[in-house]
């Protein structure tokens, strides 16, 4: 069967300024995770919308029980393709965003509809819809349940990285504070180190075995 | 932001400072007086299409817009 989740995001900049900042949206502060990003096909049809295939490549770190269930060398990265349809004469941008890298395992699909707010023409919308669902037998809920804990806090992410973007396209400081960039390298930083142990602890147990 | 194909990012910058000007300025504002980055995208896309083939990543055959097709409306 699979999730099923809706939700509308606003953003406090013209539709223009929004589209423009969604092809420059990468890197920001907020996309750590996206690796690489590029466009591989872009056409304007007859009936002048901008249609563009972006391939992303973003890190997946699954949780440790589930890593069990991918091949070795998948569980780095994923490959994420991300259609768009851009029509200037509607004033709508429609996103299709889904992977294709462990789709058997849990597929995600996202589709985005960025329009005018309608209380605020110089505000936009964002009507966000999203399909997560998984066909590995008995474990398909629990791995369903993780990809929309994961799906939420990356729809926050990508937010935050929007306004980031958006508010340096528009020469101003983002909101962001040094302090809090500090907080979250901190945090890496011991997160890091604390994986780096785990490593170090687990060959030493194997060493000891041989 | 880094190319899939490591020798591409270049060639991807170069777009990509084309591309976002020509969009902002042009597209958006319906100024329909053909695209000045064809041949930077051509170029770009050489590199990056030969990347996609060598790392064997899967997008051949995957309609536009693709698999979203048979979802309920909400």
């Amino acid at each position: 069967m699979g999730k099923y989740v809706c939700c509308t995001g606003l953003l406090k900049n013209t539709w223009d300024q929004v589209c423009i900042a969604f092809w420059q949206r990468y890197p920001n502060p907020y996309s750590n995770h996206v690796l690489t990003e590029d466009i591989i096909f872009r056409e304007v049809t007859p009936s002048n919308c901008l249609i563009s295939r972006r391939l992303l490549t973003k890190t997946s770190r699954a949780p440790r029980w589930m890593e069990r269930y991918l091949p070795k060398h998948m569980t780095n990265s994923a490959y994420i393709i991300e259609d768009s349809v851009v029509d200037p004469q509607k004033r709508t941008m429609t996103t299709l965003t889904w992977n294709i890298s462990h789709a058997r395992l849990m597929s995600v699909e996202e589709r985005c509809l960025y329009q005018i707010n309608q209380e605020n023409g110089s505000w936009t919308e964002i009507k966000r819809e999203a399909w997560i669902s998984s066909s590995l037998y008995g474990l398909s809920r629990a791995i369903q349940e993780f990809g929309l804990a994961r799906f939420k806090n990356s729809v926050t992410k990508t937010m935050k990285g929007f306004e980031y973007v958006l508010s340096r396209m528009q020469g101003e400081t983002p909101s962001r504070t040094l302090a809090e960039t500090a907080t979250e390298r901190a945090r890496e930083t011991a997160m890091a180190a604390k994986e780096k142990a785990k490593d170090l602890a687990s060959h030493a147990q194997k060493k000891q075995y041989v | 932001m880094n190319s899939v194909g490591e020798a591409c990012t270049e060639l991807k910058r170069e777009y990509d400072q084309c591309f976002n000007r020509w969009f902002a300025e042009h597209f958006l504002k319906g100024d329909r007086s053909g695209d000045p980055c064809t041949e930077t995208f051509r170029k770009y896309q050489r590199c990056v299409q030969k990347a996609i083939k060598e790392k064997d990543i899967p997008i051949d055959g995957v309609e536009f817009m693709g698999p979203n097709k048979d979802k309920p409306e909400s």
